[in-house]
């Protein structure tokens, strides 16, 4: 039972990093540095909640305050650069995140444990959950109510003209400048959002697997943070919470049995998949599709 | 009300503009004609800010313009269409308008009801301008999947979306059958009667010369002619550079 529990766990935190990325893929931003914020997050949520004492509940929202604001920052100096040199661009700051965390010690004495991140070896003893009483399944359901959250605020901006923008920009950058909308900036307000959720999901990470370390946060990472909404489709969230299952779920622990093998059919249904439904799992068509069958077609024109 | 002072544009050897000085006045509608190359869409793009000026100056209503960026030239009034149709395919009609009301009195309004909320004047708007086109029956369809001829029309209407003063249309009948270059007559007209001012740029003589109080004539960067379809029609130096030595279309 844990064993599933713990799967959902993983689904909802992976999903979170997937939405982050989501939100800079609707401007048609490809970046591959959400590991890098979500490495932010977790550290900082960790030491808040391990060496302040804060509750948690704060402290993510601090990792997503901060993670934002590196994410603003970054974004500024990044976006000014197009597709594979944003891409080296963006890897190039995860991987300065990564060896960042990979050097950074601050430990604290507590009784006869040292507390905090310790460079290499990482950040051990994250015990919140533990100390404060929260079973697996307490914890299961803290994070999809974050999940729940996420997504709801991301849907409702999505059917907002906020959204229609993003994705205008993501669709010609040149017809939406001569629209009159500054890019610059609403490309780095995705970036910003998509660093908050990151944060979020990077503290929640870091509270139930209770140990960090710089290598969690490399390239592998946020190529599944980009492959998500790739793979999933850009026309709802729910198109990335469909790859997510599809990849964590499916690829990773359902084909556990085939031992080594997995990895390549891993590969090989994920290059399948993109095959079969381009535009995503989760394509306007299919979109259609499902609204048909529970909408009646008086009530979808009025939408 | 846009004035180009001594405006050129270098692109390295290439003078593609060079050394123009043109005046459009408010509530006019001046034609830019010229053969192909003579420079007519790079300023349009120079008047939309997309690439810099290697000279001159451009000033509108008494402001110069030169250094403002793209976007915020939509904002003091300046819209355009493109001579290749740039929609957001992946968006409905509806959104394509929606996303470009960005004029200055759009932008004055609520941050929250602008960006959040769709406030009623907006929608109202957008029926408005959809009606104009005849584009009501296709507002939930994507842009992508309109016939070409709707594709020029919602361009037209997206550009009307951030309600410019300046209305710079590139070759707005490019592809178009004799019926819709109909349409796109009328409508230009009716445009200017709502006081917008317009910069026609088209190789269709019939249209420009049927809607332009005032026709300038480019060719390799340079202005060659200006004044009415009648006296450009005659000039000889125009029919030597464009129109040919035989007859006027």
């Amino acid at each position: 039972m844990d064993f599933y529990l713990g799967l959902i766990q993983i689904i909802g935190v992976h999903t979170l990093l997937g939405l982050s990325a989501y939100c800079v893929l609707l401007t048609g931003q490809v970046s591959l540095a959400q590991a890098g914020f979500f490495a932010i997050g977790a550290y900082v949520a960790g030491m808040l909640t391990v060496l302040a004492q804060w509750p948690l509940i704060p402290a993510l929202g601090a990792s997503a305050v901060v993670a934002g604001a590196v994410a603003c920052a970054v974004g500024f100096p990044a976006l000014r650069v197009k597709g594979l040199m944003l891409v080296v661009a963006t890897v190039a700051f995860g991987e300065a995140v990564r060896l960042f965390f990979f050097n950074f010690t601050y430990q604290v004495q507590a009784g006869n444990l040292h507390l905090g991140p310790h460079g290499a070896e990482g950040f051990r003893q994250i015990r919140y959950f533990p100390q404060n009483g929260w079973s697996t399944f307490d914890v299961m359901l803290f994070i999809w109510v974050v999940v729940a959250l996420v997504m709801a605020g991301l849907w409702w901006l999505d059917r907002s003209r906020v959204g229609t923008v993003l994705r205008a920009v993501g669709e010609d950058e040149l017809a939406a400048q001569s629209s009159g909308i500054n890019i610059t900036a609403v490309k780095v307000s995705a970036m910003t959002i998509g660093g908050v959720i990151a944060g979020i999901g990077g503290g929640i990470f870091a509270h139930y697997t209770t140990h960090i370390e710089h290598a969690q946060f490399g390239v592998v990472l946020a190529t599944f943070a980009i492959a998500y909404p790739i793979l999933g489709g850009l026309s709802n969230v729910f198109g990335t919470l469909l790859a997510v299952i599809f990849i964590q779920g499916f690829l990773i622990e359902g084909l556990r049995f085939m031992g080594d093998w997995r990895n390549l059919l891993f590969g090989g249904l994920i290059v399948l998949a993109m095959n079969i439904r381009p535009r995503g799992l989760l394509d306007a068509g299919a979109v259609q599709a499902l609204s048909r069958l529970f909408f009646s077609s008086k009530e979808r024109s009025g939408a | 009300m846009l004035e180009l002072q001594g405006v050129s544009k270098h692109f390295g050897g290439v003078r593609a503009v060079d050394g123009i000085d043109l005046t459009v006045a408010r509530g006019e509608i001046l034609g830019l004609i010229g053969p192909n190359g003579s420079g007519k869409s790079t300023i349009v793009n120079l008047i939309c800010g997309l690439f810099p000026l290697t000279s001159g100056r451009i000033v509108l209503d008494g402001t110069d313009i030169s250094d403002v960026p793209v976007h915020a030239r939509v904002t003091c009034g300046v819209a355009r269409t493109f001579q290749n149709i740039r929609l957001f395919g992946q968006l409905t009609v509806w959104q394509n308008l929606w996303v470009a009301q960005n004029s200055g009195e759009q932008r004055s309004q609520n941050f929250v009801r602008r960006w959040f909320g769709g406030s009623r004047g907006a929608r109202e708007e957008i029926e408005r301008t959809l009606e104009f086109f005849d584009l009501g029956r296709k507002c939930y369809e994507l842009a992508a999947n309109l016939a070409f001829g709707e594709q020029r029309r919602l361009e037209f209407a997206r550009a009307l979306s951030a309600k410019p003063a300046l209305l710079l249309l590139d070759e707005p009948a490019a592809g178009m059958n004799a019926e819709e270059i109909d349409q796109l007559d009328n409508r230009i007209r009716k445009v200017r009667q709502d006081g917008i001012t317009v910069l026609l740029i088209e190789h269709h003589m019939e249209l420009v010369m049927s809607v332009a109080d005032r026709i300038a004539v480019l060719n390799f960067g340079q202005k060659i002619a200006e004044g009415t379809p009648a006296a450009v029609q005659a000039d000889p130096v125009v029919r030597q550079a464009y129109l040919g030595t035989t007859a006027v279309a």
